[in-house]
């Protein structure tokens, strides 16, 4: 601050200060972190020797087109996408970061680190990298579905941390309700409206009675915890050929957009809980920024004064919102278990509501960016469990905990400051 | 369309807020509403915009008796509001601001943001309120966020427009274009409710004045009133409107509070104190006009110790002030009485005894050996009580409950009851009554008079013009000039609004040691 100080337009210069030095800091770290690329990966002994890597392109058993195996040396092409992201890290200092200029730098960034280390982690073997596209898919549907709750619920001003106890009371009464009856619809709708119910209760004791919303949502994880816990030890496990089946929605093979090169099989061969998840992306980003509802429910969690003052019932919004949301993470919920084919079990969700938590935030309580974030977090789990086999010095936890360093990277560089919404969290009336 | 308010009353516990009050807004009409803060016109408001319910009595509009269960329901009788505190979005756009709960729609809940925009751009036309319909509101100065509230109101088809307190966040340049829009409402066959407690603003303006005193209608004046009748109305007594001054007498001492080239950088490193420079000498008050945001509130808080200044220096007496704890600062004979005292004034939930030795709870007599001598507080505090007229019911009552101006007479009896070598008063009397505000000035005056350098920092000129020796006009955190106290008004408000009235005014930089002193 001293130093800028120091020369004669300082007065001008100094409210750029601030984000030239961080223009300076991202760079320096893209720099550094693809240089460690080019010697790690490109120059290491595990790429040595003309080795080559073989990548997968296509997914066992889900049709589409025959894609031949993508073939690549893996010194010269781990270097090669070492040298692009020390060349973006370049490219990032010398230019005055716009927000486009920024996302596209630290996109393409994340990109070619990530393939400099696959084909470092391949070589001279071979990995599905469609069948990481796929796994990436299935991990990130629950944590879409999540973040979308979240963002109905903050966006009208309630913060919702019950999302881990909405997956479980969805998933629990999904299971039950789809062993009990037969049907997978039966299923699929109680367990929505379990979700609704657990948001039911967290809207009626945030609006209603005011309660401090972080606690109350740590609450009422517990109590889902706790519920779900007691019904599968006494009733689900006890019998669970009657109550508690491994079932799934069929996968559905959408004609014509299947047969896109890779990634029509990954998201065109999938059963109706992701086409759902992928609708209703297009439904909350549509409606919140180009509809009635949407415009009411931003000026509720923004200003919800002001919203009452035009004749907007702010708590009115708040509930319904809160409900839908608890639908959405209901259906959640539903997928960890009648979408994926396993029963329930205690503690199934394993914090992937809080993942969700994350996603919404990084994606800064729009859709899209949740849905980035999700795919993002997604894509990490599925490659630290695809590469277990390959044998990389690299310990599997260090994998798993690749996503969340990632993110907060990818947010310093992408997102920047994040804001909630103004009136997140507070009570109205 | 007429508009009546007949035996209004409500009633929040205990406290009648409004009692038994009719008031007739004619059509065409500009009807002020003038009273204290805490009154009971902003609750009135209130209750006629469907905010609050009356306990008591009847709204007629156009003559009909109507009952409005919501704002909504008001709207839709043809009443808009301006509050005080704006009721705007400051994420969304101004068009978007606007059509808010009456939204332009295309089938199935679509937005139409297009008329939106036509719609905005329309009335913006037709009254001269000049608005980008896409620009973002939290960019927009206040005075064009005022605006866009007002056009709010119109193309919600408000007939009668209530604007309450609309001039405290305007220059007298926007207030001026404010009148001026008032004025083409008017013509345009729309009533307008005036609330304010500003006399000259009434005088400007109203074509009927009624005025409101403890929750009761206590008479109807017209504008040709007097201002010390309205005032004597207003207040229930009869009060000095001019504070009583002595010349300043000790203009040819030395500086001994200086500011040199102080540099202050706000939240987010923008400059928002840039470079500024300034003395004040014994027994003289410098008050420091302008428009709010414009770098003043910065400018207390890094005289105080609370905002480190990025360059410069403070110096009071010779010593070095600069980048000292607001601790040592107030221990150096400092007295600060802060801008927002709910905010930095006053714990509201401590007492009043409290409250009164929060910056020498641990210092002889009250503080011993780590302990606090609660005799001693409190015995402090009765002769405080006494001293500065704060009427509590006791010293152990929470400040919080007091009155705005018996709160700042907390913080003014504490910051005064130290033995001081300099007083920094930012916004001495916002939200007092006219009572408590006669008995601020009279005290910063009397600090003056035993040879202290006073600092006010001040928006409203009126308190600028009565406290001033000298005036300095900030702006963009710069000191556009310090000038004499009898530079007229206009000018003061050119200054405000970043523009030099003249030649003859020369720059800041060379202010710094003005000659003009003496001429008052």
């Amino acid at each position: 601050m001293t130093t800028t100080l120091a020369t004669p337009s300082a007065a001008t210069e100094a409210p750029a200060t601030g984000r030239s030095r961080r223009r300076w800091y991202v760079g320096g770290v893209m720099i550094l972190i693809g240089a460690y690329g080019l010697v790690a990966f490109g120059l290491g002994t595990r790429t040595a020797h003309g080795r080559t890597s073989t990548f997968g392109l296509d997914l066992v058993g889900a049709g589409g087109v025959d894609m031949p195996d993508l073939k690549v040396p893996a010194a010269t092409t781990a270097m090669v996408l070492s040298v692009i992201c020390v060349a973006l890290g370049v490219a990032r200092m010398a230019v005055e970061p716009r927000r486009l200029w920024r996302v596209l730098t630290t996109t393409a960034f994340l990109a070619c680190f990530i393939a400099a280390f696959l084909v470092w982690a391949t070589a001279n073997q071979s990995l599905n990298f469609a069948s990481v596209l796929n796994a990436t898919v299935l991990a990130a549907v629950p944590l879409i579905l999540g973040a979308l709750c979240g963002v109905l619920c903050e966006r009208s001003g309630v913060i919702n941390v019950a999302i881990e106890g909405q997956f479980l009371f969805g998933a629990c009464a999904a299971a039950f309700t789809a062993s009990l009856t037969g049907s997978l619809w039966a299923g699929l709708v109680a367990g929505c409206l379990a979700g609704a119910l657990l948001g039911a209760i967290l809207a009626v004791f945030a609006n209603r009675y005011k309660v401090q919303q972080v606690v109350l949502g740590v609450v009422l994880n517990l109590l889902a915890a706790g519920l779900t816990g007691f019904l599968y030890d006494r009733i689900l496990q006890p019998n669970s050929g009657g109550y508690n089946q491994a079932l799934a929605f069929p996968n559905l093979r959408i004609p014509g957009l299947v047969s896109i090169p890779v990634i029509g099989p990954v998201l065109f061969n999938q059963n109706i809980i992701v086409y759902a998840t992928m609708v209703l992306i297009a439904v909350v980003q549509f409606g919140l920024f180009h509809t009635r509802w949407g415009l009411r429910t931003r000026a509720v969690g923004e200003h919800p004064t002001a919203a009452d003052t035009v004749g907007i019932k702010v708590l009115a919004t708040r509930y319904r919102n809160v409900i839908i949301g608890g639908l959405i993470s209901g259906l959640g919920g539903v997928w960890l278990t009648i979408g994926l084919n396993i029963p329930f079990n205690k503690n199934m969700a394993a914090g992937q509501g809080f993942i969700a938590l994350a996603a919404l935030i990084f994606g800064r309580w729009s859709p899209l960016g949740a849905l980035s974030a999700a795919l993002l977090f997604g894509f990490f789990e599925a490659i630290s469990t695809s590469l277990q086999p390959l044998g990389t010095p690299v310990p599997s936890q260090f994998l798993t905990m690749a996503p969340y360093l990632a993110t907060i990277f990818a947010v310093a560089g992408l997102v920047g400051h994040v804001r909630a919404p103004a009136a997140d969290g507070q009570p109205y009336g | 369309m007429t508009l009546e308010l007949k035996g209004i009353t409500k009633r929040f516990g205990s406290l009648v807020a409004n009692d038994r009050i009719d008031l007739r807004v004619e059509e065409g009409e500009i009807h002020c509403l003038l009273g204290e803060n805490g009154a009971g016109k902003s609750t009135l408001m209130n209750v006629l915009y469907g905010l609050h319910r009356p306990d008591e009595g009847q709204i007629l509009v156009g003559g009909e008796p109507r009952a409005f269960d919501g704002p909504r329901d008001a709207i839709a009788a043809g009443i808009g509001m301006v509050h005080q505190h704006f009721m705007l979005i400051p994420a969304f756009t101004v068009a978007e601001n606007v059509m808010l709960g009456d939204e332009r729609v295309r089938a199935g809940g679509l937005l139409d943001h297009a008329k939106a925009r036509k719609d905005v751009a329309e009335i913006s036309a037709r009254y001269g309120l000049r608005v980008d319909p896409d620009a973002t509101v939290g960019d927009l100065p206040v005075g064009v966020q005022q605006r866009v509230e007002i056009v709010k109101a119109l193309t919600r088809e408000a007939e009668v427009l209530i604007l309450d307190e609309p001039t405290a966040v305007l220059t007298p340049q926007e207030i001026e274009e404010l009148f001026t829009v008032m004025r083409s409402l008017r013509e345009a066959g729309r009533s307008i409710v005036f609330i304010t407690h500003k006399l000259k603003e009434v005088k400007a303006i109203a074509d009927r004045i009624t005025v409101i005193r403890r929750g009761a209608v206590v008479g109807t004046a017209s504008p040709d009133a007097g201002e010390a009748e309205l005032a004597s109305m207003m207040v229930g007594r009869n009060v000095r409107l001019q504070v009583e001054k002595a010349q300043h007498t000790g203009s040819d001492t030395d500086p001994i509070f200086s500011v040199r080239d102080l540099t202050v950088l706000g939240e987010n490193g923008q400059v928002v104190v840039d470079d500024l420079s300034f003395d004040i000498r014994r027994g003289e008050i410098l008050a420091v006009a302008g428009v709010q945001g414009n770098g003043q509130t910065e400018l207390g808080e890094a005289i105080l110790g609370l905002r480190p200044p990025a360059g410069g220096s403070i110096r009071l007496e010779g010593r070095e002030l600069t980048g000292r704890s607001p601790r040592h600062v107030l221990r150096s004979g400092v007295g600060y009485i802060p801008e927002d005292r709910s905010l930095d004034g006053v714990v509201g939930s401590a007492s009043v005894a409290e409250n009164l030795v929060l910056d020498l709870y641990d210092v002889s007599p009250f503080g011993r050996r780590g302990s606090m001598d609660v005799g001693a507080v409190h015995s402090n505090a009765a002769q405080r009580v006494e001293e500065f007229d704060i009427r509590t019911s006791s010293v152990e009552t929470a400040v919080g409950t007091l009155s705005g101006g018996n709160q700042q007479k907390v913080v003014v009896a504490r910051e005064m009851s130290r033995p001081l070598r300099l007083l920094v008063a930012s916004q001495p009397t916002r939200g007092v009554d006219v009572g408590a505000m006669e008995f601020i000035h009279s005290r910063i005056v009397a600090e003056r008079d035993q040879g202290r350098p006073v600092l006010i920092i001040s928006t409203e000129l009126d308190e600028v013009f009565a406290l001033a020796d000298r005036i300095a006009v900030m702006y963009r955190g710069k000191i556009m000039a310090i000038v004499p106290p009898d530079t007229s008004r206009e000018d003061v408000g050119l200054l405000m609004a970043g523009v030099n009235p003249g030649d003859g005014a020369a720059p800041a930089e060379e202010e710094t040691i003005p000659e003009e002193v003496g001429d008052e």
